[in-house]
């Protein structure tokens, strides 16, 4: 039974409806995979005790024939999502002791399909990141390393905690949150799959904020099926949400035909970037052939305002998040830094509290915010992102999807770019877009570059066309064939 | 934000030294909705709980949790927009406000800035002396209340208690058009009236149902405007007043001392009578307004609106003009008793199929001037509505008289009973029988032949006779009957 782990979640599930294996044996191999790999740092806390309930309920249901669609399959939440009575601490300092009295609605989802927690993943600062290195918990270390190099490369971020124990193999799937790539960056460079869904698709009650109107709960697996399988539970309207979306959740599973015949696939001429790695651009036309060969058309799509996309996106961001960072101010609940007054204690708590990329982001917000720097700044990166919203529009008159590299480049070392804000911010130049125009974006693993590590294609879909993804995905991704697993060095 | 007044005429004027000086004043009201829950959460929005004991996750903004809108607080706006005969918009936003402060937990408010759900609209205000005056409204926003600060439960803490916090406040911008510290509370005075009428705030000042912010600034008459004061949080209407009156004269005192008034936000101390400064417009909070984004825009349709409409009871002003047309009553009679639904009921209840002229008399003279001077409310009355309506039918029909009634009345305020029963039981029946009348008429002249020929001379002298048959009667005689009498047998 050593090899539990490397089941995909499709795999797992008709192994435990098949007796092949119990629950137990499930969740002991992830939970021993765990403890064997902490120093990847991929959990702020681990819940073993949880797990093992959750696995002893699902033999149960196992047994009875009442099994959920996700019955004993272990999974990471990254700690950006509320769990009842769990410490969940958003990465951050300023939410020291934190064990929320309710479940996130997605979390909650998961649970009630019948998923096993594992714990809770590491992850940049209220998901303010491209690396993972911002997490007052420590980097999260990439489980892949260059060939030849013992080097510490970053997993990606914000997910990085996800990424990380997903291409680990320490869970099956994890979930992840979006606001500017956050799911798809690190699942690139990890050689997994992740899709963040429409804007509206998942509920956000319940998971720490950081831009309201960009943030988007999404899964994070090895295969592109166990995406839609997770997808399925995660994503639900609720109530308790007004931006959640009251629209059927379809069956993902089922719309994976593997027939893109005739499908209009879009390349925007604007994601050739200058200084793009020759191999980001080579693995690019590969994913064209694929879908060619597979019977695909391609269709050359421009999205004029791309280049304005970096630019709004840390505009808007940085603005809401530095009115929903406000409630962190010591006064109910996480860390206190006492003063001499309130405003001392406000600004003891939040110096303590917030790391150096979170300041910098709630100036910037607060700043962009201010009497007579509104217009210029907020106003005009609204007005650009409906730009851009109509760019998509424009190309989908001509197209059903579009293809696109997920990141610029490879897994970077530990400390590269932690120095040059600008230089990480590049990470997100392909996925920001998505986020500003609400649409679905998923990253499929689609090969290794020069030195080894994993890359990834981007396919951006129409609002709440998740499904088309989720068929063109799983082609791309059989069509680079299976992505091997990292050498597990850590256990070492 | 600066309103353009549409008043036309000419107020009142106060007296400097170097002349007349016209006060212009504008009002932002603040109005908490009557609802059972809060604008954006299920919690109870009642007023005199213990400290914290309507608080949701949501009022105390912990991490993840969303608003989500309560739509019987947006009737309830929509009805008070209809009340003031203003615009409904049937597309308006909420923004954030956002300041630190700890009863504010979010670190913003809710608010509605740039498009309110209520636009321009008109309150007629009726001064003593017969004359109304429109006072434009500007708009009326939905918005949060905050909770409240505890400084004084121990020593070296504060505490909060947010209960308020979250409760749906309406707020009433009017123009720039009242003209004086009358005007200003007959303003409030009418405002509330409405919105008692309406159902959509109890407009109970000392529980800070209603609240007002005044904006006062002094001009010569004709001038432009001057530089406005914000008085804040003024919490009745003799404060409105007095405010007024001090702020007023503060201003006129120091431009004609040469010197300027600086904009700025004041506090009225209501146990000295006086504003002090609270904050100068340099030191104003920037709020950083920007749209929130967990919630949609506010929309509904006309349907909507007509439904809302359809539902509104009769308002002051229709009622007075019906009381004056259908009753024949004076406009300040009417204007009187319409001044509280309840009190506008109870004499519609007296005056049904009754003379309305007397009724209200009645109502307004007898039974309003008891009720002052125990401090009851309507509500409280001991005399009914039906047994003040049997004295009046008894007036009416001679069953007593006027004089008596009010021993009537006298009895059943301080007794209780039905006032027939009173009257019947206590033989206070007006004695109608001529023979009887005319049998105490000659008695009273037999044993008075000097006062015979002195009234003879001296006609005025008949009155003393009448008031001798009346004590002979035990004041039950009809008044007017003895009269005629009298004169009759005196020859007069």
């Amino acid at each position: 039974m050593s090899d539990l782990t490397g089941l995909t979640i499709a795999e797992a599930r008709d192994g435990l409806k098949k007796k092949a294996f119990s629950a137990k044996e499930l969740t002991e191999a992830h939970i021993k995979a765990m403890e064997k790999a902490r120093v990847l740092n991929a959990f702020v806390t681990e819940t073993p005790d949880i797990a093992r309930a959750g696995a002893a309920e699902a033999d149960k249901r196992l047994a009875a024939g009442a099994a959920r669609p996700l019955e004993g399959i272990p999974l990471g939440i990254k700690d950006l999502f509320c769990t009842k009575g769990v410490l969940t601490t958003a990465g951050s300092h300023i939410l020291d002791g934190f064990k929320p009295p309710y479940e996130s609605t997605v979390s909650n989802n998961l649970f009630n399909d019948g998923a096993v927690m594992l714990g809770k993943l590491n992850m940049d600062e209220f998901a303010m990141g491209s690396s993972n290195e911002t997490s007052y918990y420590k980097p999260v270390i990439n489980p892949w390393r260059r060939k030849g190099s013992n080097t510490p490369l970053v997993p990606g971020g914000s997910s990085g905690g996800s990424s990380a124990s997903v291409a680990a193999r320490l869970v099956m799937g994890a979930t992840g949150t979006d606001t500017g790539g956050s799911i798809r960056q690190p699942a690139a460079v990890t050689g997994i799959a992740g899709i963040k869904p429409t804007y509206g698709r998942c509920s956000r009650w319940g998971i720490v904020a950081f831009a309201s109107s960009l943030d988007q709960a999404g899964p994070m697996a090895r295969t592109v099926k166990d995406c839609a399988i997770l997808l399925k539970s995660m994503a639900s309207h609720d109530p308790l949400d007004s931006t959640s979306v009251d629209l059927p959740v379809p069956d993902y599973e089922a719309a994976m035909t593997g027939n893109i015949k005739g499908l209009r696939v879009g390349i925007p001429k604007e994601y050739r970037i200058d200084g793009m790695p020759a191999e980001i651009e080579a693995l690019w036309r590969q994913g064209i052939q694929w879908l060619k060969d597979a019977g695909a058309e391609t269709v050359d799509v421009s999205l004029p305002h791309t280049k304005y996309a970096l630019p709004a996106y840390y505009i808007v961001a940085p603005a809401e998040a530095s009115s929903n960072l406000a409630r962190y101010d010591g006064v109910r609940f996480g860390l206190r830094v006492p003063g001499k007054d309130i405003t001392s204690m406000y600004e003891n708590t939040r110096a303590a509290g917030f790391g150096r990329e979170v300041q910098r982001r709630i100036l910037i917000g607060t700043y962009v915010l201010s009497a007579g720097y509104y217009d210029a700044y907020y106003i005009k990166a609204q007005k650009l992102r409906t730009l851009i919203a109509r760019d998509f529009e424009e190309a989908y008159k001509k197209c059903d999807v579009l293809l696109t590299p997920t990141a610029p480049g490879p897994a970077f070392g530990i400390g590269e770019k932690s120095d040059d804000p600008i230089a990480m911010y590049l990470n997100d130049v392909f996925t920001v877009t998505v986020n500003l125009a609400g649409l679905p974006g998923i990253s499929v693993p689609a090969g290794l570059s020069s030195e080894g590590l994993p890359l990834g294609l981007q396919l951006i879909g129409k609002a709440f066309d998740e499904a088309t993804l989720f068929r063109v995905g799983e082609v791309i991704e059989k069509a680079a064939g299976v992505t091997p697993r990292p050498q597990a060095w850590w256990e070492a | 934000m600066t309103f353009v007044t549409t008043r036309t005429d000419t107020g009142p004027l106060l007296d400097g030294a170097t002349g007349k000086w016209e006060v212009v004043i504008g009002m932002e009201v603040h109005a908490q909705v009557l609802s059972k829950a809060k604008l954006f959460s299920g919690a109870s929005a009642e007023f005199g709980a213990e400290p914290n004991a309507h608080v949701s996750f949501v009022d105390a903004a912990m991490p993840g949790m969303l608003p989500v809108i309560n739509r019987y607080c947006v009737e309830q706006a929509v009805r008070t927009g209809l009340g003031l005969k203003a615009k409904i918009n049937k597309r308006s936003t909420f923004d954030r406000k956002n300041y630190f402060y700890p009863d504010l937990p979010a670190g913003y408010q809710i608010s509605q800035y740039k498009d309110p759900v209520v636009g321009e609209g008109v309150v007629i205000v009726d001064m003593p002396g017969g004359k109304s005056i429109p006072v434009g409204i500007e708009r009326l926003h939905l918005e949060q209340d905050a909770g409240k600060s505890l400084h004084d439960q121990h020593p070296d803490e504060s505490y909060v208690d947010l209960n308020r916090a979250g409760v749906a406040l309406m707020e009433i911008v009017s123009k720039p058009d009242l003209r004086s510290s009358e005007e200003a509370a007959a303003y409030l005075k009418k405002l509330r009236a409405i919105v008692r009428y309406l159902g959509t705030c109890d407009g109970n000042m000392d529980e800070g149902s209603m609240r007002a912010d005044v904006n006062v600034s002094v001009r010569k008459p004709g001038g432009p405007l001057g530089t406005r004061c914000e008085i804040k949080n003024v919490n009745s209407m003799r404060f409105v007043a007095a405010a007024v009156e001090y702020e007023a004269r503060r201003q006129i005192d120091i431009i004609e001392g040469g010197g300027t008034i600086k904009q700025e936000t004041r506090l009225f101390d209501s146990k000295k009578g006086e504003t002090r400064s609270m904050r100068s417009k340099e030191e104003a909070h920037d709020y950083r307004y920007f749209p929130d984004p967990d919630l949609l825009p506010l929309e509904f349709d006309d349907a909507f609106v007509a439904r809302v409409k359809a539902s509104l009871p009769e308002l002051p002003d229709d009622k007075k003009e019906r009381f004056v047309r259908d009753f024949g009553l004076s406009p300040y009679d009417a204007g009187v008793l319409i001044a509280e639904r309840e009190s506008a009921d109870f004499f519609e209840q007296v005056a049904k199929g009754r003379d309305a002229k007397l009724a209200a008399n009645w109502v307004i003279n007898e039974l309003f001037g008891r009720l002052n001077k125990e401090d009851k409310s309507i509500a409280e009355s001991p005399v009914s509505a039906a047994a003040l309506g049997s004295i009046v039918s008894m007036i009416s029909d001679n069953t007593i008289s006027g004089k008596i009634a009010k021993d009537v009345f006298e009895i059943a305020w301080t007794e209780g009973g039905d006032p027939a029963a009173i009257v019947e039981k206590r033989g206070l029946k007006q004695v109608t029988d001529m023979g009887a009348i005319e049998t105490a008429v000659d008695k009273v002249i037999a044993a008075n032949p000097q006062k015979v020929e002195q009234a003879k001379a001296k006609p005025s002298m008949a009155g003393w006779f009448v008031g001798q048959v009346m004590k002979e009667t035990g004041g039950k005689a009809n008044p007017q009957a003895v009269n005629e009498l009298v004169m009759k047998k005196l020859g007069l």
